[in-house]
């Protein structure tokens, strides 16, 4: 099955934010965009831009965040109110004497209080880092170790639950302050909510310098502790004109990000961008539910959505006849991120939505988006589009010599590297100078992800560097073998890894969880190998396959190709804290 | 093991292999390699399933005396 390319029509790109991708990235210069910021190249803030700006520009009265509870209350919060309590926020870190080099861990749902915790945190200049709130005590322990926790923001309950048997052993942490708290507080710790009611509402975003460290999020390695990867209140910048050319976001836009703030998506783009693109933020505390999200994006009149392919998979899983019962008119613009999204998701965006998905790829390190199908560009099925204006990307062959080259052909495979410079790109690891040192080779940085260019200049995600398989001299892509099983109506969830073999180095094996209703049976495996061998020829298609029940991922919906081929093996797991749902 | 039989096992073997690959399909003396698009992967587990199953051990050396379907009958048949 092979996947036209989706066309736009020129008469429409006017109506986007990128009208002419080619001009615009030819033309583009930092200097020149730093014009979205109000804020210049000596000193600026995330939350002045995100936020106080608006309210000075005349629009305080606009909804900022419309926060939908898990029993369906809705509180609208305007950008005057964000303003007041943020700056309620830093005056309550001013009386406790925190400094700008001192880190706040939010482990948070997704409740208002997190996104004020956030923006005060950086309105005051201090570091902010994001914790997943369905994290068990050893990951948030570990990372507010490597972090030096000074603040922590949480519920009662997940205090109680997952910090409070430890605390004692962290000697950084002096201030806790717990939301929905009991009369009853825990000792040490602050109702957040009754010292906002008396915090002075009076606090001017502190200007800092671009290079001031303002973000830490932690990612997981391949091995070793998670990394903390550090960006600085200079991003904001990037926050501010990837969410404008990838995401088309435009004031006064319905738009939801799906990613919780616990990780990057929900931060770079589930508060900050959209905020400095004035937006009204949906923000939904409830978890995934098909007819619950349908029935969010139709009452909300959701413009813009940005979610991940776990979601869009178990959206198709439920069948397009579902999306058809509501008025989704409204949407003008969809997007994914998390992992690459399989071209039949991609399409299947036009059968539910009338519009496709629009894929775009980008990491933790570099802290916005890097390259994106754009509302105006013809889309690829399965490509991760083109870069960004102001990012420069290539394709390079690492050599004998620890040296790169980039690829002289297209549709070569090589690691997918960017030129370093963009603002929002990681400015370290915490306290680990050397792991990032290790990331560039000259000017570029090394993402450690496989991919390739097509003649067009679309690039075509290929596998992590370390995922990828070599068997029998050929060099072959999970995703690539992983996409063509996902083509059988009866497979949910596909993840391929390579198994060391004594004659070809590597064999292609198949982990198959299928949809409900499906025998997971010999007949079936034949019938799956038979067509991935059709389509892929028996050098890539896979040796073996086998059923599970589920697949393990990691929260962001990633599924771990190198756990499973961990236990495989018989090797250590290594670090399997953004696990989240395990295989069966 | 009848010659019938045996044609029917390599068969079996060979599907499972190759899913994609009707029996019927199948020369009789051609080389499976080239006619029905097998690897070399394919062909050397193609290889060991029928020595297990027939308990007839074929050395590497023998390979090409097995590359169509009557050959490796006749090689079994003969050892």
């Amino acid at each position: 099955m092979s996947f036209p390319e989706i066309k736009k029509s020129p008469l429409t790109a006017n109506e986007h934010n990128l009208n002419d991708y080619q001009n615009t990235c030819k033309d583009f210069n930092w200097q020149v965009a730093q014009h979205h910021l109000a804020g210049n190249d000596k000193q600026l803030n995330i939350t002045y831009e995100a936020v106080d700006r608006h309210v000075d520009e005349g629009f305080g009265e606009q909804i900022a965040i419309r926060w939908l509870s898990k029993q369906s209350q809705q509180k609208d919060i305007s950008y005057a109110e964000l303003k007041d309590q943020t700056s309620r926020f830093a005056n309550i870190l001013e009386r406790f004497a925190i400094k700008s080099s001192d880190t706040v861990f939010g482990l948070c749902n997704r409740v208002p209080q997190l996104y004020i915790a956030l923006l005060g945190t950086l309105k005051f200049g201090a570091v902010f880092s994001p914790l997943f709130s369905a994290f068990g005590p050893e990951p948030i322990r570990s990372r507010m170790e490597i972090g030096q926790a000074r603040v922590l923001i949480t519920s009662e309950a997940l205090y109680r639950k997952k910090v409070m048997p430890w605390r004692d052993q962290l000697s950084s942490l002096e201030l806790v302050l717990l939301y929905n708290a009991s009369d009853n507080l825990p000792e040490n710790c602050y109702d957040i909510d009754a010292l906002l009611s008396r915090s002075s509402a009076d606090f001017p975003a502190r200007l800092c310098p671009p290079e001031q460290l303002a973000l830490v999020h932690f990612t997981s390695g391949t091995t070793g502790k998670p990394k903390g990867a550090m960006h600085v209140h200079q991003a904001v910048l990037y926050h501010s004109i990837s969410g404008f050319y990838a995401l088309d976001l435009k004031p006064g836009d319905r738009y939801w990000c799906t990613a919780d703030p616990g990780w990057v998506t929900g931060t770079s783009y589930g508060i900050i961008a959209p905020l400095c693109n004035r937006v009204c933020m949906i923000i939904d505390e409830a978890e995934f539910d098909v007819e619950h999200w349908y029935q969010l994006l139709s009452e909300q009149k959701i413009n813009v959505w940005y979610t991940a392919p776990t979601a869009i998979r178990m959206l198709m899983k439920a069948g397009e006849e579902v999306a058809k019962k509501y008025d989704l008119s409204a949407l003008r613009f969809i997007a994914s991120v998390g992992e690459p999204l399989n071209p039949e998701a991609v399409v299947w965006g036009q059968k539910a939505f009338g519009i496709p998905f629009h894929d775009n790829w980008w990491q933790s390190e570099t802290g916005g988006i890097m390259i994106a199908n754009f509302a105006s560009t013809a889309v690829r099925p399965g490509s991760m589009g083109k870069p960004l204006p102001g990012i420069e990307v290539a394709i390079m062959q690492k050599q004998k010599d620890g040296s790169i080259k980039p690829a002289t052909a297209a549709n070569e495979i090589g690691e997918l590297a960017l030129k370093k410079g963009w603002p929002s790109m990681f400015r370290g690891y915490l306290n680990e100078e050397l792991r990032y040192q290790k990331c560039f080779i000259g000017d570029w940085y090394l993402t450690g992800d496989l991919a390739m260019c097509d003649n067009d200049g679309y690039y075509w995600f290929v596998g992590r560097a370390d995922d990828v398989i070599k068997s029998s001299g050929h060099l072959i892509g999970p995703f690539e073998v992983e996409s063509v099983l996902m083509e059988d109506p009866a497979v949910a969830e596909v993840a391929v890894i390579g198994l060391p073999d004594e004659i070809a180095g590597e064999v292609v094996k198949a982990f198959v969880a299928l949809k409900p209703g499906h025998q997971a049976d010999q007949a079936l495996a034949k019938k799956l190998l038979g067509h991935a061998r059709k389509r892929l020829g028996p050098a890539v298609a896979p040796r073996q396959i086998v059923f599970r029940q589920n697949l393990p991922k990691t929260r962001s919906g990633k599924i771990m190709r190198r756990l499973l081929k961990a236990r495989e093996l018989g090797l250590p797991e290594g670090d399997i804290s953004t696990l989240e749902s395990d295989e069966a | 093991m009848d010659t019938k039989q045996l044609r029917e096992l390599i068969l079996t073997e060979l599907c499972n292999i190759a899913p994609e690959i009707e029996k019927d399909e199948v020369p009789d003396d051609q080389d499976f390699r080239e006619a029905l698009e097998l690897d070399s992967m394919d062909f050397l587990s193609l290889v060991i399933a029928v020595s297990q199953q027939t308990k007839v051990n074929i050395p590497e050396v023998d390979y090409p005396k097995v590359l169509t379907l009557n050959d490796m009958i006749n090689y079994i048949n003969n050892n």
